[in-house]
């Protein structure tokens, strides 16, 4: 059986026992409510634009985020590859910002920026950036050496060579490090905006729960998982193999 | 002479700054136009000898002059074929063997000068091919245009076939005899098959092993094509082992000893 078969029965029978689990009683509406009810949620959401506002609202900090994360993460990951002293020094603290989630910056993005989609959009840009500079060193610092001495043999030197063999050979890492930017990113928005003000999918989350909304609460859970799959499966994945596979890897 | 090798010394200094003789006072003088082979057993320094003729590698004594002028640094009038293509896996084919051409000429002259040597290597249906799209032979074709296209004078091979099978091999031998008598280049060629270099070279460099030293200077006279003189190239097959011999079980008696020291 193909996989897609397996994967749409497993989610067939998902739903099957959710539903039927709150119709016979095994629990309370209120803890979890039935598909349905989180479908129709969703139906009303989306065609009273409610939620797509929010998405809306939420792309844009994540594209805004991202992009500037994106390309501050690559000047840094150049710069320590290149200097020897800027990796003893950014990059070991590079290794530390990234093993704290970017979220504990929130607090103190609120005191500079406000409560407001700045401070968001800063946790996004924490979160994409270092993880996004330690691929790209690392894509630098691992170029084989062979086409380095190839480009020279054909007079090729300095930022030529830097331009036209070292940074288009470390793309594969450049691709693997936006896909895992953009999961940091994604991550951090959606954690930034529980925790600030609307519009956003995150921001309907939390208005929902505090009103005990639980269908939407599942269905906001619901776009977040499927978004976050879809663009991983769909476009990161699906490039990365690529140029995997064009880059001989 | 155009090449010349003058009592060139390459060391590497190890962990404990203690130095191991790579190359000992390599003498060696190339006219313009001669297909010379560089042969000896592996490790004897031969890939070091090369580099150091590119301008890859610093040589710690001696010097190398070409046409007159002292090689400090790479440079386009000396292309180099590796044992592996080294293609750039991000552009087609063509674009790879326009690479070099990128700063003197305009887009549309290297476009021709690249289809040009891609024609010498009969590969005119890949332009737009990527180097993962072709075979072990056809990639190193491509790297021979690509080192060719920038119209070097000197042609560095360092065991440019020896990663293909047999057919593949005399196959792009017969290619790359036609293409040295079209072009006049200077050719260093290593390897370390001795029947591969009589068949090439006008001269085979004979190298012995620890440290690299020129153990003999044999000219080739036979007549090309060489596949008719099957048996005077065995006769000199004959006469070159009996050099090689003793190398290799030098380098044989030192695995053998490394092994029982363990
Ligand atoms: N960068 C290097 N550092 C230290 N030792 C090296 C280096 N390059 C080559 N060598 C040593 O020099 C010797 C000759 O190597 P090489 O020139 O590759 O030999 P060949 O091409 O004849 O097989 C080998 O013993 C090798 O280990
Ligand atoms: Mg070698």
């Amino acid at each position: 059986m193909k996989p897609i078969y397996k994967r749409l029965i497993f989610f067939a029978i998902l739903l099957g026992i959710w539903e039927l689990g709150g119709q016979i009683g095994l629990w309370a509406e209120i803890i979890l409510p039935p598909p349905t009810k989180v479908f129709t949620s969703l139906y009303v959401g989306i065609t009273d634009m409610t939620l797509v506002y929010d998405l809306i609202a939420s792309f844009r900090r994540l594209i805004i985020g991202l992009v500037i994360a994106l390309v501050i993460g690559t000047s840094i990951g150049v710069l320590i590859a290149k200097s020897k002293t800027a990796d003893d020094t950014i990059g070991s603290m590079l290794l530390a910002f990234q093993s704290v989630p970017s979220i504990v910056w929130l607090p103190l993005a609120i005191m500079w920026f406000g409560l407001n989609e700045q401070a968001v959009i800063f946790v996004v840009i924490l979160g994409g950036t270092f993880v996004m500079a330690i691929n790209v060193r690392t894509g630098i610092k691992n170029v084989s050496p062979l086409y380095i001495k190839a480009a020279q043999t054909m007079g090729s030197s300095g930022i030529d060579l830097f331009i036209r063999v070292i940074f288009p050979a470390s793309i594969p890492h450049l691709v693997t490090g936006s896909r895992l930017a953009w999961a940091f990113a994604w991550r951090a928005l959606i954690a930034g905006e529980l925790l600030t003000t609307g519009p956003g999918l995150g921001y309907t989350l939390s208005y929902a729960s505090d009103f005990g909304n639980m269908s939407l609460v599942i269905g906001v859970m619901i776009i977040i998982g499927v978004i976050g799959a879809f663009v991983d499966q769909l476009i990161f994945q699906r490039i990365e193999k690529s140029v995997a596979r064009r880059w001989g890897l | 002479m155009f090449i010349s090798i003058n009592q060139l010394n390459k060391h590497f200094l190890d962990k404990n700054q203690h130095a191991s003789i790579v190359l000992k006072d390599i003498d060696l003088q190339i006219e313009k136009g001669e297909f010379v082979s560089i042969l000896g057993p592996s490790g004897c320094g031969k890939s070091t000898l090369l580099s150091i003729v590119a301008g890859l590698t610093e040589a710690t004594g001696g010097e190398i002059l070409v046409d007159g002028k002292e090689v400090k640094k790479p440079g386009k009038d000396r292309g180099m074929v590796f044992q592996e293509a080294a293609l750039f896996p991000w552009i087609n084919v063509l674009e790879n063997v326009m690479f070099p051409l990128k700063k003197e000429m305009s887009k549309k002259q290297a476009n021709e000068q690249a289809k040009t040597y891609l024609k010498m290597v009969q590969l005119t249906n890949y332009l737009d091919h990527y180097p993962h799209e072709l075979s072990g032979g056809m990639q190193q074709r491509v790297a021979i245009a690509r080192a060719l296209a920038m119209d070097p004078e000197i042609l560095l091979m360092d065991e440019p076939f020896g990663a293909l099978d047999e057919q593949t091999r005399t196959r792009l031998h017969r290619q790359l005899e036609d293409i040295w008598i079209e072009t006049k280049k200077t050719v260093l060629f290593v390897t370390h098959s001795i029947s591969e270099s009589i068949k090439l070279s006008d001269r085979i460099i004979v190298m012995g092993t620890q440290p690299g030293t020129v153990l003999t200077d044999i000219k080739i006279d036979l007549p090309r094509p060489r596949d008719h003189h099957k048996e005077e190239m065995l006769k000199i097959e004959d006469h070159i082992m009996s050099y090689l011999k003793k190398e290799i079980d030098k380098v044989v008696s030192e695995e053998l000893n490394h092994e029982t020291n363990l």
